[in-house]
């Protein structure tokens, strides 16, 4: 291989790694003063390269020249900073003390907002932006031709480094925000107006997620997906760097920016994969990243379900529960049954969550990779040894509960927000592979022809088939919450040094918890499969893992029906909203939002601290 | 199946409610199931759409087919093979059409005709151009109208005669679509160009490509042709980063669907000159039924048609016609009905060969050129898909059934 094509490789590199340190540095910079996970900053990145993409080419037309376009650039991403204003008055201040899990799950509400305003804002269509003016001809680097803006991207990553080291050294703002980063009760107490602080921290970051993507336009079309993409790849820059560590982000850019452009030409098609393997082996060796601080504050406000007794009556109404589901083929059309079985499939997938989050205090925020596993090994076993159904499933149980049974391994050892994140990783990571290795798992044609044998092809049947396997795992499930596993877990939930000291161990339980959580997301996977005939990436993706997410929610973190009731109300209003507006991320963001604001306890929790106040 | 319960009216709402008076006093409607990826794919999907709901307006204007009035329920597939089957299902279990048409990426097609073969469906795959929907997953219910990748990448590989090129190196969407016509552009160029070799693959996620990184390594493997299968913002961010590396300068670059206006008005001014392509000069084409056509679709929308736009207006007239010779829209006889049947579109007269389900719908091959500020087609001819079709002794090899 000749050295000008390493060398011009290596420039393609460092050119990634800039735009990448831009946005990720201003998600850290939040993350470190407020101790949020922004997921809204990858929307944005988006909005900001949206902005820039329309706005650039208005001004050119005004006055052609490079004045116009840099303009351009900077009002976009100063717009950006004024909607990161209204983010934190409007939202983030209001969660602040809130549990990790809610936090997430507001600012992933968000995301669900602008990807709706942005269609209807910009519409459908990609937009690539103009060429800058004055950077079209290339420039010849050891005889090959390489774009002169990339070389302009290279240098605008140290230099945004240089102003956040200036600006944090150098200014009594900068002092303030490095003084919040490290303990901001103790500067709550000295007297600073923390709200003014914490709006232009805001700023400043949203600032430089919208500089991020509009720096982007002349080379990548603004497109509606480039906000889970470049969050994805923030997380990993983040956590790698160390959370709130901004040379730590640097660091991470450049080695991701580098590790996907030589990736490139030893594995051409897994250069996800190598991004989140990355994130493992550092959060495996260094579980607070490279230039991370263990976490000043105890990580774990844990919410989860209360250990009250049984009540009598809990038995009687699952039994007629049950046995009006039964009843429900006599009685509904085959839509209405359709529906029916992916609340089922959905409640059991929820409910597995519910054993990590509700009962161990584990906030996984990557449960899909369990549902996927479960899914793709069904599907696989078809695919492979021409498996029936009833061989299949198994299969890919045991597939889940084997990837349980290794992402448990290793997030153990961790708590909090690394713990998210990782689960999160590890989630891409099978994402990235069930994407990428096309050989296998059929990449984003995913693989079809799953579906149940005749006997089982009738949807009532399958209807039936499905209640009664959720409905014994859910029992067994019970069961297991209420017996001393269930009481351990808690334990380590509530008091993790108190349930130690009296010789529970711990990180076994937990890692119990993962496999029982993955092996009954995998059932729930399986079932899903075969109830549609194909599997596909998005099963994997993040959206999955915010649907279980936002299903407990809804119904509850204190109860253990909430999951249930959440996942029916969920998929139902899905079911008949859905199709009647082009609103319906809209409508999903804003109730998630409203749910975390006002009712952080869910349906059945409301309902049950009603109850109580009255008693 | 009809037993319609009362929440279902409240929800579905003041729609039904309004339809169903009006649709008392005459025949109930033909209800068709239509399914496409509007929102992500709106460069195509939209003026497909607006293609067949002109062709569904002139039809029904003129009393709709058997004296039923024809009605469409559209939705949006989400471009994914599960969502897709998902939406398919709420079609037909919960509207109760009678077939389903649509679908834009191959690999959703692919999912569609299973689904259709699973469920005994009558589909109709408009769009989705992978070889696989008319051969190896070819089945009993599934139609395909626009020519395939084989026929497609035929017409280029034709052109490639000519240019003396033989060293090859391809650009490919990693997906159905992109992953059929690599394989058989490999295929067609060692058979019909002696001495040709693939010396570079890259095949870059869909939508995701990393243009500078893909432009260098083809660039590294020095070839002499390029065959290009990317479509939407990859094409786009290929098009400029390959035109600011001087990728393409003394190279002879084939481009499937390139020449089409949905790819092409993105470019702009950036339109790679002389590339050779298959695709649509739509303000070039005289005939008569053609351009009645062209006014049409211009008066109505005040946009310029493109390819998507004809493809909807033939797909729902050649539909029209099928029912019409069925005498229903029971399955089997539409089947039957559509089974090398001919039909005067148009472009011209076109024929469903039976045996794989295949139309003979051709395509226009010519070379790119800028036209003042945007791109079109010079130099081109429309080749007509009966002579690019793969055989009936391969079709039948590939097809299991």
């Amino acid at each position: 291989m000749d050295p000008s094509f390493l060398v011009i490789q290596a420039l393609n590199g460092l050119a990634s790694a800039s735009s990448l340190f831009i946005t990720a540095c201003g998600l850290t910079l939040v993350f470190g003063v407020t101790r949020i996970v922004n997921f809204a900053h990858g929307s944005l990145y988006m909005v900001g390269a949206y902005t820039a993409a329309t706005l650039v080419p208005k001004l050119l037309d005004l006055s052609y020249g490079p004045v116009a376009f840099w303009a351009g650039l900077l009002i976009a991403a100063i717009a950006v900073g004024l909607i990161g204003i209204l983010l934190e008055v409007l939202l983030l201040r209001r969660i602040y003390r809130a549990p990790e899990l809610l936090q997430l799950l507001a600012t992933f509400g968000v995301v669900l907002v602008f990807q709706d305003l942005v269609v209807q804002i910009f519409g459908p269509q990609d937009i690539l932006g103009p060429r800058a003016p004055g950077l079209r001809q290339p420039i010849e680097i050891l005889g090959r031709r390489f774009p002169s803006y990339e070389l302009v991207l290279i240098a605008a990553g140290p230099v945004v480094l240089g102003s956040m080291w200036l600006l944090l050294r150098k200014t009594r703002f900068g002092i303030l925000i490095r003084a919040a980063t490290q303990d901001r009760d103790m500067v709550a107490a000295l007297g600073v107006n923390q709200a003014l602080l914490f709006t232009a921290t805001l700023f400043l970051g949203a600032f430089l997620a919208g500089l991020g993507g509009a720096l982007q336009i002349p080379r990548v079309a603004a497109n509606t997906g480039m906000d889970l993409s470049i969050i994805a790849e923030c997380f990993v820059v983040t956590v790698v760097g160390g959370m709130g560590s901004i040379p730590g982000a640097f660091l991470a850019a450049l080695i991701i920016g580098e590790l996907q452009a030589f990736g490139i030409l030893i594995f051409p098609k897994s250069t996800l994969v190598i991004v989140f393997l990355l994130m493992a082996f550092v959060l495996a060796v260094k579980p607070n990243g490279l230039f991370g601080r263990p976490e000043a504050v105890g990580a774990s406000h844990a919410v989860g379900i209360a250990s009250r007794a049984p009540s009598r009556w809990s038995a009687v109404i699952a039994i007629v529960v049950f046995a009006l589901f039964a009843a429900l083929p006599l009685i509904a059309d085959p839509y209405l049954l359709k529906v029916a079985t992916e609340i089922l499939i959905l409640g059991l997938f929820a409910f597995s969550l519910q054993l990590l989050i509700g009962v161990g205090g584990l906030v996984s925020f990557g449960h899909a990779a369990f549902f996927g596993l479960g899914a793709y090994g069904a599907a696989l076993a078809v695919k492979w040894f021409g498996a029936s159904m009833e061989a299949a499933i198994p299969l890919g149980v045991l597939l889940a509960a084997a990837g349980g049974a290794l992402i448990g391994a290793f997030v153990v050892r961790l708590s909090g927000i690394y713990l998210a994140m990782m689960t999160l990783a590890a989630a891409q990571i099978l994402y990235a592979v069930a994407f990428q290795w096309v050989d296998v798992t059929g990449g984003d044609n995913g693989i079809v022809g799953v579906w149940p044998p005749a006997w089982a092809g009738a949807r009532e049947v399958y209807y039936l088939v499905t209640l009664t396997i959720t409905a014994g795992v859910l029992v067994l499930l019970a069961r297991a919450v209420h017996a001393p596993f269930g009481y351990s877990l808690r334990a380590a939930r509530d008091s993790e040094s108190r349930a130690e000291a009296i010789g529970l161990r711990i990180r076994y339980h937990r890692w119990t918890a993962f496999i029982v959580a993955g092996a009954s997301a995998g059932l729930a996977g399986g079932l899903y499969a075969f109830s549609r005939g194909s599997v596909d990436p998005s099963l994997l993706g993040i959206p999955t893992s915010v649907d279980a997410l936002t299903m407990l929610l809804l119904g509850g973190i204190q109860t253990l029906a909430g999951p249930l009731l959440g996942a029916a109300v969920l998929h139902a209003l899905r079911d008949w909203i859905m199709p009647l507006t082009h609103f319906w991320r809209l409508l999903l963001g804003l109730s998630i939002i409203t749910m975390v604001l006002v009712f952080p306890r869910g349906l059945v929790g409301t309902l049950a601290r009603r109850r109580e106040e009255r008693a | 199946m009809a037993k319609t319960s009362m929440t279902r009216w409240l929800v579905l709402g003041l729609g039904l409610a309004l339809a169903g008076p009006a649709a008392q006093a005459q025949p109930a409607p033909i209800k068709i199931g239509e399914l496409n990826s509007y929102s992500k794919w709106a460069a195509f999907t939209v003026p497909y759409r607006q293609g067949w709901q002109l062709a569904l307006d002139e039809i029904n204007a003129k009393g709709g087919v058997l004296g039923r009035k024809i009605e469409i329920i559209s939705r949006d597939d989400g471009a994914t093979t599960g969502d897709t089957t998902r939406v398919a299902d709420e079609l037909v279990t919960r509207e109760g059409v009678s077939f389903l048409f649509g679908s834009f990426l191959s690999n959703v097609g692919v999912a569609m005709a299973d689904y259709a073969n699973q469920k005994k469906i009558l589909y109709i795959a408009a769009e989705p151009l992978t070889d696989a929907i008319t051969m190896a997953q070819g089945n009993h219910y599934t139609f395909r109208v626009r020519p395939s990748n084989f026929m497609q990448v035929g017409m280029l590989v034709d052109q490639a005669k000519a240019s003396g090129a033989k060293r090859w190196a391809i650009v490919a969407p990693n997906y159905e679509y992109g992953q059929s016509a690599a394989e058989v552009f490999k295929r067609l160029i060692k058979e019909r160009v002696p001495g040709a070799e693939i010396v570079a693959e890259q095949y870059p996620a869909l939508g995701k490509i990393e243009a500078g990184a893909t432009v260098s390594a083809i660039e590294q493997a020095k070839p002499d042709g390029i065959f290009n299968v990317t479509f939407g913002p990859d094409l786009t961010q290929f098009v400029r980063e390959g035109n600011a590396r001087g990728l393409f300068e003394g190279k002879f670059i084939l481009s499937l669907l390139t020449g089409e206006p949905e790819w092409l008005l993105p470019l702009k001014d950036e339109i790679p000159e002389g590339w050779t392509v298959t695709g649509y000069p739509w303000d070039e084409i005289k005939d008569p039924k053609h351009k009645a056509f062209v006014d049409a679709y211009q008066t109505k929308y005040k946009d310029t048609p493109r390819l998507g736009s004809l493809l909807g207006y033939m797909v729902v007239n050649m539909i029209r016609d099928t029912i019409e010779r069925a005498g229903s829209v029971e399955t089997e006889a539409l089947i039957k009905a559509f089974k090398d049947a001919k039909f005067d579109t148009v472009i011209g007269p076109v024929t469903m060969r039976g045996l794989d389900h295949q139309s003979t719908m051709g395509a226009w091959v010519g070379k790119l050129v800028l036209k003042g500020t945007h791109g079109g087609m010079t130099d081109w001819k429309y080749n007509d898909g009966a002579s690019f079709m793969p055989s009936e002794a391969e079709a039948k090899a590939a097809r299991k059934d």
